[in-house]
Order: structure tokens, then C-alpha cells, then sequence
């Protein structure tokens, strides 16, 4: 079918502007997506999963320019922590910065330099290409087609320190596209974490495959750059009693589309999605989570927070998925918007569809300003109403806070919300 | 220690006015106890005090030692010493018990300009006067409250109140929801807190708290007024005859 003339135009011409790499091995899956892209067309405001969130920018021949933000006021997020560090700048990979990729239980290699026989092969665009069906990701695809750099990150064991993905933005700019993929094989158990603005505008997509029994836990930090524009995608497989954990913080943004699409292909699977968002003023965040249950006695859990001030918008497009044959499946879906003002806007759209009859599955979708009996309760100890705001926000988050294990990483966190909350009254 | 002087209050929402001018000086060290029926002014009188939004003060004044609280922040006022335990109690999901008092001990001290309290003195006084409420580890852990049972609310109220140790205290009903013993345990950290200078205002239903917090002085409001005070025999004759008489005597 063709596509409406629009579309058609604004896919030629950004398609017209970029050149797919040689890519060795991973050229057949190129392009392979390269088609898939000309045959969905680039994402549109009349698509039925872009009705909230404008496209135009991600899609657009030139990135809007962003405005590079030095942070001094804050330490670098899991600064502190022992890790192993692997730093792009402005989506390219650079060795001087980064720690030697040499872990235990763990290779590394880039994207744009693996060997000709490779194991990612099979994998590389594989999920993605599952992941299109049935809502359409062609920003994905894109990136498949089009990445210049990225990990492939295979984990062969457990891994006894987190591996951290450090984005920096040194280039007002530049226009990033990276492309990861994680096997975990049997047994392994690795933490990504990932930080830092990335570019101007960042395309990124991490396919994760978890085998039987193997865990997964990724903990993501955006911002606090404003300008920058990010549309990112997780794409996971989850074998036999396998565990995807995943939490994303926030802050500031004038466009985050973060989408993750989860399938649960083995018995007694875990996943876990969270996330929680801080935005002021022109910030606009989107949370899309496609989570399919394939087999039998899976959880998947959603928990997402929004707080959100001065005008700022929050998207939450939720979809849990049971299959016919995915009996005893155990479904939660909550997406919360805490309104600090009137001027604010949280558009939800949580949807279930079950197909197995032995399932318990629920969502529920609020939107509200503080509590004010909390409020009063709190300043009637003596907590000055600032300070009572703060610690009734935090607690409105602390649900999907909570959805990272470390509690390290949860009380830094915090730190980040607080200093958020901090800089708001000047 | 606070002087409350012809106090008129109506709904900010509705026309309506809920106290018609309130008289009441309560002493340093005094205990004083408030009952009435149900829609006398009682529970606004409490919130008026305190600070909560919704109602507004078209006349009158209230003082605590010489200084007009009434156009202070909530805040404020609990700085300066007014406390009032909450008929119920709020829940508080995401907000620890622990940092809840530590933060309130810490902003009012700092609102003084007291020193701030380190967390191991903080903690060794909140273990202390824990233990003697009855109120364990694992419920200091919990969020502010939730899944509280009636009692543990309550006992978790006078438990702030030790640890803030406000020298005017307004206890709205207390008793409400509590079975004897629950009642007896909240009477005992209340009367662990009676003492110099420190002063009571207890609002009841029924005369049987009295019986464990023995007040100096009981009034009697009804229709947004006080319409007699006494002494603890008043309370007596309340629980005997009830407040139709005490009201038509009024009228």
C-alpha cells in the first residue's frame, strides 16, 4: 500500500540524507530495516501512536540544534561507583575516556569494528523487527538501517560490577544514532547503566536478549540538558525464568520519547518497567511499553511517574499483551501524573488485551496535584511548605524508585530529584 | 499560655458560620477539656488553630503566650509551639516515619535557631520514647501511618508530640476509634508530658478519657460557643445527663 503523499515526502527526504554503512556482517540486516523503513514510512501526528507527541523533530533532514550544558553544580551521576566506563561523544565511541573493555563474564565490542563472522549477527535487528509488529517503530528501524556506532555486548557469567554507558554532548549539532545489543546467555547477569545527554538529537536502540534463567537490570539517567531531543528504543526477549529489570529517570527535556517492547518467551519470566519524570516549562516525555506475555506464569510490572510544572506534558502509552496459551499471567500497570500547576497535562492511554482466561492483570492511571491534607499534616509538625512539597514529591515517585534494587542508586536518585526539586524555586 | 478571645469563624466554601465567638484562656501547665456534640465547633476549632486552609476568621483573636497566631503559616505556629493531634491521622505513602519526625524535630529546631538534632541523638530519643508508647522498629520503618490500625495512629500522634515537645497541645478526639487499653496507653504518654508549663487542650465526645487525662477545667461548646465551664464534675454531669440539658439550660 502506498503511503499518504506526506509521509512519502518526509521519509524520501531524510532518507535522502543519509548513507547506509558498509556494516560487514550487519549490512543484510541494514538493510533488511532499510526496507522495512520505506515500507512503514517515518512516524507522523496522525499515526495512532504519535497522537500525542510530535514527531517532526526526531524525523526531520536536520536536527534542531542544542545548546551543549556544562553541569557544574552536580556530581556526575554513578560517579562515585565502581563500574566499568565506556564513553561516546556525540555518538561516537572514544577509547581515550573509557575504561579498558576487559570484564569478567563480558566481551565488548564496537559496533562499527566487530569482526566479519560475529555472533551478533543473528541478533542485530532481529528484535527490532519483531518489535514492529503490532504497532509500527519506524524510528527503530531507522536506526538499525542507519547506526554508526554501538556495543555489542555479549555475557557469558555474572558480571561483578556494572557496565556504564556515558553519553557526552560536546556539539551543539550533532545527530546521533546508536544501535546496542546485549545477549545474556544462560546464567549471566549483568547492570547497564547509562547516563549523560548524547547529542543534539539521539535515535537509540538497545536490543536485549536474556536466555533461560539469565538476568538483565539496566538503570538509565536523562538530562538535565533541556534542548536536546531523544527518541529511544529497548527491545528484550526474555527466555525461562529470566529477570529484565529496567528503570529510566528523567529530568528536564524538550522531547523524550522512551519506548521499550518487551516479550516474554519463556516460562516463569520477571520484568520489571519503570520510570519517572521531572519536567518544567516546554518539557514533553513519553513513556510507550509494549510487554507481551507468551508463555506460561510470567509478571511484567509497570510502575511510571510524572511530575510535572509550568505547562510541561507527560505521555504514557501502556500495553500489556496476553496471548492465547499465556495462562497464570500476572500483569500491574500504573501510570501516575503529579500536577505541581493547572498549566500541566499527563495524556495516558494504558490498554490491556488478553486472550488466556486464567490471567490477573491491572492498570490504573491517575493524574492529581498534591495531596493537601498530606500538605497541611506535614507543615502542622513544622516542615516549612517548600520543603514539604519536596518530600510529598519524592514519595510520589518512590513507587517506581523503588524498582531499582540498589539502594545506593535509589538515595542518588533521590539526590537528583531533590536538586531538580531545588533549582525550580531559583 | 493561649487566649482565645471572641473568636468567630465561618467556611471559606459556604456561608456558613461554625464558631460564634469562642472565649478561652487556658493556663501554662493547665489541662483543659472541651466537649460537646457532635457539630459544636469542637474539630474547627482545632483546625482554625492550627492553621488548616478552608475556614476564615471574621472576628476575634487567638494568642499563644502574647503572640497572634492567626495569620502565621502552620508552620509557623507549630514552631512556636502549638502542636495538635490530628482525630485522624494522615497517611503519608513513600514518606518514611523515621524522616518524617527527624525533618520535622530538625525544621522546627532550625525555625528557632536551636542547633539541629545529629541523626544518632535523634535516633537514640525516638527509640526511648518509642519504646514507652509501645510503638516497635518496624513501625518507625513504615511510611507516615499506612496500614496503621486505629491505635498505632494514635500512639504514633503522641509520639510526635513527645519528640517535638510543644508547650500548648491540642488533642482533637483522641479517643475515637480506641478500645480501653489502646486508650489507656495514649492517656499514659499524655500524662508523661504534662508538667511545668506545658498545657493541655483536649477535645472529647465523652467524659471517659477524662477519667485517664484528669482536666483542671471543662467547658462545654455547643453552637459555636462555650456555653458553661466548670470544673471536672462538669464532665460527670455530662456523662449522666448528656448536653440536651446543658443546651436548653443555655437557650
Amino acid at each position: 500500500m502506498a503511503l499518504p503523499q506526506v509521509k512519502q515526502t518526509a521519509t524520501d527526504a531524510r532518507l535522502a540524507a543519509l548513507s547506509l554503512p558498509e556494516g560487514g556482517w550487519s549490512r543484510p540486516a541494514r538493510e533488511a530495516a532499510l526496507a522495512r523503513v520505506q515500507a512503514m514510512g517515518l512516524p507522523g501526528a496522525r499515526d495512532e501512536y504519535w497522537k500525542y507527541t510530535r514527531p517532526d523533530t526526531l524525523t526531520a533532514v536536520e536536527a534542531p540544534s542544542a545548546a551543549v550544558l556544562n553541569v557544574t553544580d552536580e556530581a556526575p551521576v554513578f560517579g562515585e561507583r565502581d563500574r566499568l566506563k565506556v564513553v561516546f561523544v556525540d555518538g561516537v565511541f572514544s577509547a581515550e575516556d573509557s575504561d579498558d573493555l576487559a570484564l569478567e563474564g563480558l566481551t565488548i565490542e564496537r559496533l562499527s569494528e566487530a569482526s566479519d563472522i560475529h555472533w551478533a549477527k543473528d541478533l542485530y535487528g532481529t528484535l527490532e523487527a519483531n518489535g514492529q509488529s503490532p504497532v509500527e517503530r519506524p524510528l527503530a528501524a531507522l536506526n538499525t538501517a542507519f547506526a554508526t556506532d554501538g556495543l555489542l555486548i555479549r555475557v557469558t557469567g555474572k558480571v561483578a560490577k556494572p557496565l556504564h554507558l556515558l553519553y557526552r554532548h560536546e556539539d551543539d549539532s550533532s545527530d546521533a544514532i546508536l544501535h546496542h545489543v546485549v545477549k545474556v546467555e544462560e546464567g549471566g547477569d549483568v547492570t547497564v547503566l547509562e547516563s549523560g545527554p548524547a547529542a543534539a538529537r539521539f535515535n537509540k536502540v538497545m536490543e536485549v536478549d536474556v536466555a533461560d534463567g539469565a538476568g538483565f537490570h539496566h538503570i538509565r539517567v536523562q538530562g538535565r540538558d533541556h534542548e536536546r531531543r531523544a527518541a529511544t528504543h529497548i527491545f528484550g526477549r526474555l527466555g525461562t525464568e529470566s529477570t529484565f529489570k529496567t528503570f529510566t529517570l528523567t529530568v528536564n527535556g524538550v522531547l523524550t520519547r522512551n519506548e521499550c517492547v518487551l516479550e516474554l518467551t519463556g516460562d516463569d519470566a520477571v520484568c520489571h518497567v519503570a520510570g519517572a519524570c521531572m519536567g518544567d516549562g516546554d518539557f514533553h516525555h513519553d513513556d510507550t511499553v509494549f510487554i507481551t506475555h507468551d508463555a506460561v506464569n510470567c509478571e511484567s510490572r509497570k510502575v511510571f511517574k510524572k511530575v510535572l510544572r509550568n505547562g510541561a506534558t507527560g505521555v504514557f502509552q501502556g500495553k500489556i499483551l496476553v496471548k492465547p496459551d499465556a495462562q497464570k499471567t500476572d500483569g500491574y500497570q500504573i501510570s501516575q501524573s503529579l500536577l505541581l500547576d493547572d498549566d500541566s497535562q499527563f495524556l495516558a492511554k494504558p490498554e490491556l488485551e488478553i486472550y488466556a482466561d486464567d490471567v490477573a492483570c491491572s492498570h490504573g492511571s491517575t493524574s492529581g496535584a498534591i495531596d493537601e491534607d498530606g500538605l497541611f499534616y506535614l507543615r502542622a509538625r513544622g516542615v516549612p511548605r517548600g520543603i514539604a512539597e519536596d518530600l510529598l514529591t519524592i514519595a510520589f515517585i518512590a513507587e517506581a524508585v523503588q524498582e531499582v534494587e540498589d539502594e545506593g542508586i535509589q538515595e542518588e536518585i533521590n539526590e537528583l530529584v531533590a536538586a531538580w526539586l531545588g533549582r525550580r524555586r531559583g | 499560655m493561649l487566649e482565645i478571645k471572641n473568636l468567630q469563624v465561618k467556611l471559606e466554601e459556604e456561608d456558613k458560620q461554625i464558631l460564634k465567638g469562642v472565649d478561652l484562656t487556658v493556663e501554662p501547665g493547665k489541662v483543659h477539656a472541651i466537649m460537646g456534640p457532635n457539630g459544636s465547633g469542637k474539630s474547627t476549632l482545632s483546625y482554625v488553630l492550627s492553621g488548616k486552609d478552608g475556614y476564615e476568621v471574621t472576628g476575634g483573636e487567638a494568642l499563644l503566650e502574647g503572640q497572634d497566631i492567626l495569620e502565621m503559616e502552620p508552620e509557623e505556629r507549630a514552631a512556636a509551639g502549638l502542636f495538635l493531634a490530628f482525630q485522624y491521622p494522615v497517611e503519608i505513602p513513600g514518606v518514611g516515619n523515621m524522616t518524617f519526625l527527624r525533618t520535622a524535630v530538625n525544621a522546627q529546631r532550625k525555625a528557632r535557631g536551636e542547633e539541629e538534632m545529629s541523626s544518632t541523638e535523634f535516633l537514640k530519643v525516638v527509640r526511648e520514647k518509642a519504646k514507652s508508647l509501645k510503638i516497635d522498629a518496624e513501625m518507625l520503618k513504615r511510611p507516615v501511618n499506612v496500614g496503621f490500625s486505629g491505635g498505632e495512629k494514635k500512639r504514633n500522634e503522641i509520639l510526635q508530640m513527645a519528640m517535638l515537645e510543644p508547650k500548648m497541645c491540642i488533642l482533637d478526639e483522641t479517643d475515637s476509634g480506641l478500645d480501653v487499653d489502646a486508650m489507656k496507653l495514649v492517656a499514659d504518654g499524655v500524662n508523661a508530658l504534662r508538667g511545668e508549663g506545658r498545657s493541655f487542650l483536649v477535645i472529647t465526645h465523652y467524659q471517659r478519657l477524662l477519667d485517664h487525662i484528669k482536666p483542671d477545667v471543662v467547658h462545654i461548646m455547643a453552637n459555636g460557643r462555650i456555653i458553661k465551664t466548670g470544673g471536672p464534675e462538669l464532665a460527670l454531669e455530662v456523662e449522666n445527663n448528656g448536653y440536651a440539658d446543658l443546651i436548653e439550660e443555655e437557650a
